[in-house]
């Protein structure tokens, strides 16, 4: 089982879009790629979820990782969800009061921190 | 154990899957767990996603246990079908851990949250299924994980 992991360009942001599956075994390959971009001078991300089918708590580790590092470099991690069961996740574990949720890639890029918020 | 019947209702089948320690064979106990469920026309899909949720994070924790003891033994899944529920085991053979020992997370809106990448898995586990219960056994953990008929799906708070 792979986890699909895309990059794109959009408007200062380094958009990385999920595919799949995110749990023990594949987790480890999104937290390289995130910690790839970050690497490579990219401090704004937005992590697309919207095709990920499943996300477990190794998941969201990865996610507050990831914000950590990008916080730490005056960055910004923002997540696309839309999906009740992902969100839920979030929102069992207070997460989503940690990360800004948005609808749309086109929502976060441009509402930054504050807008188009899912939740 | 001599309550786990009871515990069902009548007592249907039970299932057993033992899974390799690994990381790639975590997706394999969801995949069972989650048809099973499904098959079970008195859990919601609501539930059966809680279900397969919890199970993935017991699997994973018993891994992890795994890996920590060195052990090569199986991981064992469990399922037991009845009238009133159904009961999910994980039982590893690591070296067994103590739930009531796990830290508290500081609030959200503490910066200092960000620190707590792990110790996500047994609080989703806890607000995921109806009933959850960690005993030692001789030689490590069972998890026991039960998703009762006719309860409505849980609200996130």
């Amino acid at each position: 089982m792979e986890l699909g992991l895309d990059v794109e360009e959009r408007d200062g942001f380094a958009v990385l879009s999920v595919r799949g599956e995110v749990d023990v075994y594949t987790a480890p390959h999104f937290r390289e790629r995130l910690i790839e971009l970050v690497s490579e001078g990219k401090h704004k991300i937005i992590v697309d979820l919207e095709g990920v089918d499943f996300l477990d708590s190794t998941g969201l580790g990865v996610l507050v990782g990831g914000l950590k590092r990008l916080r730490s470099h005056d960055g910004d991690l923002l997540l696309v969800c839309t999906q009740s069961r992902i969100l839920k996740v979030f929102e069992i574990t207070g997460l989503t009061k940690v990360f800004s949720i948005h609808d749309s890639v086109d929502a976060a890029v441009g509402g930054g921190s504050d807008g188009g918020s899912a939740t | 154990m001599t309550d786990a019947a009871r515990d069902v209702g009548t007592a249907g089948e039970v299932i057993e899957l033992e899974i390799p320690a690994r990381a790639e064979f975590v997706a394999l106990a969801r995949l069972v767990v989650s048809a099973l469920a499904a098959s079970d026309s008195n859990l919601a899909d609501e539930r059966v996603d809680d279900l397969k949720l919890a199970v993935s994070e017991a699997c994973t924790n018993a891994i992890e246990a795994h890996g920590a003891a060195g052990s090569s033994e199986r991981v064992l899944v469990r399922c037991k079908t009845g009238s009133e529920a159904l009961e999910v085991c994980v039982e590893d053979r690591g070296h067994g851990f103590d739930p009531a020992g796990l830290p508290d997370h500081p609030p959200v809106t503490d910066p200092d949250r960000l620190k707590f990448e792990r110790g996500l898995g047994i609080p989703l586990i806890k607000a995921l299924v109806d009933e959850v219960e960690f005993s030692p056994t001789a030689d490590g953990t069972s998890v026991r994980l039960v998703m009762r008929h006719g309860v409505n799906g849980s609200e996130p708070s």
